[in-house]
Formats: structure tokens, sequence, C-alpha cells
């Protein structure tokens, strides 16, 4: 069977033409060449900057710097803790409540309870908007003046500064992050819940399962694929996160991320390498993740 | 027999008290997820005048387009609107294009590079934006002068178009590649043994089957690259060249006094996704899915 297999094979491809090998090579040549240069060397070649010095300008002015970079964030800067840990707050809150909630959603959607196809359409709208968008209509939403102040009954002259407040801004970050990623992760799971099979429901609920133990002992544990991908796709997207953040504060280093004090290193000073030793970092915390992804989606295949 | 039934009605009914509970409280909270979005369309029909002299709970003396107008004319969101076209429509086509080519190939030739080749691309698609930034800068000045013109990919709607295209196509070939794996083989070995060459196997054969993928990737790309502020700002230098997002995002610190036009602008703005979503709703799922959720 197998050496019939390997056999075929073979044949198809000596069978093929001079110019069909032409055309398969241009077909996997021209996206392959894309993604190397504006990808995967730009991203190598970050990973080499981070051991240098440079101005960002002529080749000619780089200078090694063996470890300085990382040795400057990692005992000079401060504030690569303060980055650290908002990013591990945002792990820990999307792991932990975000997403949670988004497959809370997810399930009480499936069962199809009252309303549940207009609710749908409300939780995912904040997911095609873009975060220029979310940034004005938030903004707008706590400024002085604004909804929230409002109803807290501070007009503009007794109003809080939110984004300026350490005590809320945090919260408030993690509050909009969720407005948009938990229609994301409940459309995602409600995906994979229409590929359950509805008859186990039915007889659990016939057992007197109440309906959380039916979700928590059989449907949780029946959706491990499609939980382990929602998992990793959080914490990818966790250890990214910028936009937000960006939107809100720019460059400065207001709330800072490992993403934000990378850009803001480029954008800013330009004479050192540590933008590239930040975003080395946050790479380098992406890659055990990103490996998990793809060891689950492309399961099948790699056996 | 009747006392199991009289049971069962009994937990429906408990059940159905409990779901409707259910739907009350989930009912309240997209309330609240949508309310955003409505008091910034609510006010962007109210004249800044009215809420400064009444303030922001005010009844409204005056409810109008004034500001949908105003924001057309003074942003002048037409002209952004145009240069998003620019970007978005040759960069999805050339997703779409080129994930197909690479899909077609992993799934319908068994070459012994096909699964590095997949995973290459799909690893692609995570890694973080930022690592790419400088040496993507500094290639596209460089590639410039070396054509003698600067702006060649720098501050051009070719380079952007790029960037999109490279950060993109993986997230296209993985989808499309899952995809492929579901049309039956036997399509493929006839139209080899009738002798159709690479291209036209590709061309006549496959690219027809895959009208529902493209569909639904090509309305998700559309959002995503539309959405795309980032790359728009740090890698076009002019203000009159950015697509509207980008735009919007720059007359924020512009017009930041008077938030009843920036609410138009932003309504305005957020209207071809919402609209997009609402009329492709199905396209929009089935592209996310089928990439996030294989197997």
């Amino acid at each position: 069977m197998k050496t019939a297999a390997v056999d075929k094979n073979v044949r198809s491809r000596r069978s093929l033409s001079r110019n069909d090998r032409f055309t398969l090579g241009a077909f996997v040549g021209i996206p392959t060449m894309l993604q190397i240069v504006f990808l995967w060397a730009p991203t190598l070649i970050t990973v080499v900057l981070s051991f240098t010095y440079w101005n960002g300008i002529n080749v000619g002015d780089i200078k090694w710097a063996g470890l300085a970079n990382y040795k400057n964030i990692f005992f000079d800067s401060p504030v690569f803790y303060d980055a650290l840990k908002n990013n591990v707050v945002w792990l820990l809150w999307f792991t932990f409540i975000a997403t949670p909630l988004g497959i809370l959603l997810a399930y009480q959607f499936d069962r199809k309870i009252k309303g549940h196809q207009i609710y749908e359409t409300i939780f995912y709208i904040p997911v095609v908007l873009s975060l220029a968008i979310i940034g004005i209509i938030w903004n707008f939403m706590l400024q002085p003046g604004g909804f929230v102040q409002g109803i807290m009954g501070r007009d503009i002259g007794n109003a809080i500064s939110i984004w300026g407040n350490y005590d809320i801004n945090s919260y408030v970050i993690m509050a909009i992050a969720s407005w948009r990623h938990i229609g994301y992760i409940m459309l995602l799971y409600l995906a994979g819940l229409k590929a359950f099979d509805s008859s186990l429901r039915e007889a659990s609920a016939i057992d007197g399962a109440t309906e959380w133990q039916t979700f928590r002992k059989i449907i949780f544990p029946t959706m491990r694929p499609v939980n382990v991908i929602i998992l990793v796709i959080t914490i990818i997207d966790s250890l990214r996160a910028f936009d937000l953040v960006y939107i809100i504060y720019g460059t400065s280093t207001a709330w800072p991320l490992l993403n934000i004090l990378a850009f803001q290193n480029f954008a800013g000073q330009g004479i050192s390498m540590k933008g590239a030793a930040y975003s080395v970092i946050a790479l380098v915390l992406c890659v055990v993740p990103i490996l998990v992804y793809l060891r689950n989606v492309f399961k099948e295949d790699l056996q | 027999m009747s006392a199991t039934i009289v049971q069962t009605k009994e937990y429906k009914n408990k059940q159905k008290v409990k779901d409707n509970f259910i739907s009350a409280i989930i009912g309240f909270f997209a309330f609240v997820w949508i309310f955003p979005i409505l008091w910034t369309l609510w006010t962007s029909l109210r004249p800044y005048n009215d809420i400064i002299s009444y303030g922001v709970f005010s009844w409204p003396r005056h409810l109008n387009l004034d500001n949908y107008f105003q924001a057309f004319r003074v942003m002048g969101l037409t002209k952004y609107f145009l240069n998003t076209l620019y970007v978005m429509v040759p960069s999805v086509i050339l997703i779409l294009f080129l994930g197909s080519l690479i899909a077609f190939v992993v799934s319908r030739y068994s070459f012994r590079f096909n699964l590095t080749l997949l995973l290459f691309f799909t690893a692609g698609n995570m890694l973080p934006t930022i690592a790419t930034y400088i040496p993507v800068f500094w290639l596209y000045i460089k590639i410039g002068d070396l054509f003698g013109n600067r702006s060649l990919l720098y501050n051009n709607y070719f380079g952007i178009i790029l960037i999109h295209v490279a950060f993109q196509v993986g997230f296209a070939t993985f989808v499309l590649s899952s995809y492929m794996k579901t049309v039956p083989k036997e399509i493929s070995e006839s139209a080899i043994l009738d002798g159709c060459s690479v291209f036209r196997h590709y061309w006549n054969v496959m690219l027809p089957l895959l009208r529902p993928p493209l569909a639904a990737l090509g309305v998700l790309m559309s959002c995503w690259i539309y959405n795309d502020f980032f790359w728009a700002l740090i890698l076009m230098s002019e203000d009159s060249k950015r697509p509207v997002t980008s735009a919007l995002r720059q007359l924020q610190g512009q017009y930041v006094t008077d938030f009843n036009l920036l609410a138009a602008g932003a309504s305005i703005v957020a209207a071809p996704t919402i609209i997009l979503f609402l009329v492709l709703r199905k396209q929009f799922v089935s592209g996310l899915t089928l990439g996030a959720t294989k197997g």
C-alpha cells in the first residue's frame, strides 16, 4: 500500500512537463519570496540588530553592542518591568475573565435562548470596528463632560482624569480590550459548538443534569481541541497587544506594554537598538504559544 | 411511564423560566455593549452648542445631520475613502491570489516540503508586527533610492499594499488549504489524466471550486485592511495620502474639542464595516472560523 502511494507520487512528479514545473515553481516562489523579504528576513534582522547600536540610517554605522541593550533593559529600565507586569495583567484578565465570558455567551447562544440572534450580532459589532474608531468612541464616553463622568455626577468642572489615573486606567483599558475580545471568542466558540452532537446534550438533560453540569462535564471536555486553540489565540493576542494602548497613549509610556516600548524606542531616540531588543523579548515570549498553536492545528499532518 | 413524562415536563418548565432569566441578563449586557455606539450616533445628531449650553443629558433642542455634512466637508472624508480603496482593493486581490497559489500546490501536489511551507506561512501570520518595523522601514527607503525615487515604496500606496499582502497571505493560505482538503482528490486526478497543464488545473478546475472560501476571506480581509491604521500611519508621510482610518486618527487630534463633529466622523468611518458585517455575516463567520478552529 505504502509503496504504491510513493510510486504514484514519483510518477506524478516525473510526468510534469518543463512548463508545468516552471509554473509550480512560480506558484510557490513568488509568495514565498514576498513572505521572506517583507516578513521573515526583517524579523531575523531585528533579532540581529538587537545586539547592536545603530541609528537606523547607514549600514556602515552599525556597531556591535553584545548584550548591552538587553543589560540596559533588564537592569537599568524599570519601565520594562512595568510593561511586563501590564502584559501579564492583560494575559491573566483575558485568560480568566474575557475568554471564559465569551465561551459562556457562545454556550447560551448555542442553546438558542430567546433573542440569541440579535445578541450575537450586538456582541460581535465591536470586533468589526477599527481601533481608531474604538479609541474615539471610548475617549468620547470617558472624557470630561462625557457620558460616564456625567453618570458619576461629575460635570466638566470637577471631572476626573481617567487616562491619567493609575488606580483606574488598567481596569478601563482591560474593559475596552474585552469589549472587542469577548465577541471574537464568542464567535469562534459558537462555530465549534455547531459541530457538537446535540443528542449528547439532550441525553444529559433527560438524565436530569443541570445545564451547568452538562456544560462542565460533557460539552467543555468534548470541545478540547477548540479550547486549546482559543486559549493559545488569547495568549498570543495578549503578548502582541499594542494597538489599543497606542491609540490611547501614543508613544508615551503612561501604560507601557512590551510592544509599546519597542515602538517608542524606534520612533523616539533611534540611537540605540533598544527597541529591537524589546521587540525580540516580545517575540521570544510568543514562540512557545505559536508552536503549540501550529502543533494543534496541523496535528494530523504532522503525524 | 406517565410519571416520567410529567417529570420531564416539570423540568422543562423550570428550565424555561431559567432560560428567560438568562436571556434577560444577557439582554442587559447586550444593551451595555451596544450603548457606546448608540451614544456616539446620538451625539453626532446634535449640534455642539446644544451640549455646551444645556449639558450632555439635556433633551435635544435640535436634531439634524449637519455634523455629517460638516464631517465630509471639513475633514475631507471623500478623499480618504478613495485612498482606502487604493490600498484595500489591490491588497485583497493579491492576498487571495497568492494565498490560493500556495494552497493549491500544497494540497494537490505531494512534495516533501509541503508541510514546511504551510507551517512557514501560517506562522508568519502570527509574528508580532512591531518586530519587522525597523528593517522594513529601512528597506523601503533603500529600494526607493536604488531606483532613484525615494517614495517608490515609502509614502506610497504600493508599499502599504506589499506589507499587508506579506502579513495576511499566510492566513489566506491556511484557510484555503484546509478548505481544499475537503475537495475530492478525484477531480484533480481526472484533470491531470486529461492532460491539463498545471496552470489550467489551477485556473479552470480548482479556482472555480474555491469561490465560497474566497468570498469569505475577501470579506474578512477587506474588513481587516480597512481597519488597519498602523502601517498607513508609519509608512505614509503625507497626510493627504492616508487611508480613512489612519486619517481619522490624525483628525482626532485636530478636532478634539468638537466631539459632535468627531462623533459624526467616527460614525461615517465605522458604517462600511458594520454594514458589511450585517449584510455578509455568513461570509464573515465562515472566513474566521475556517481559519481559527479547523479540526
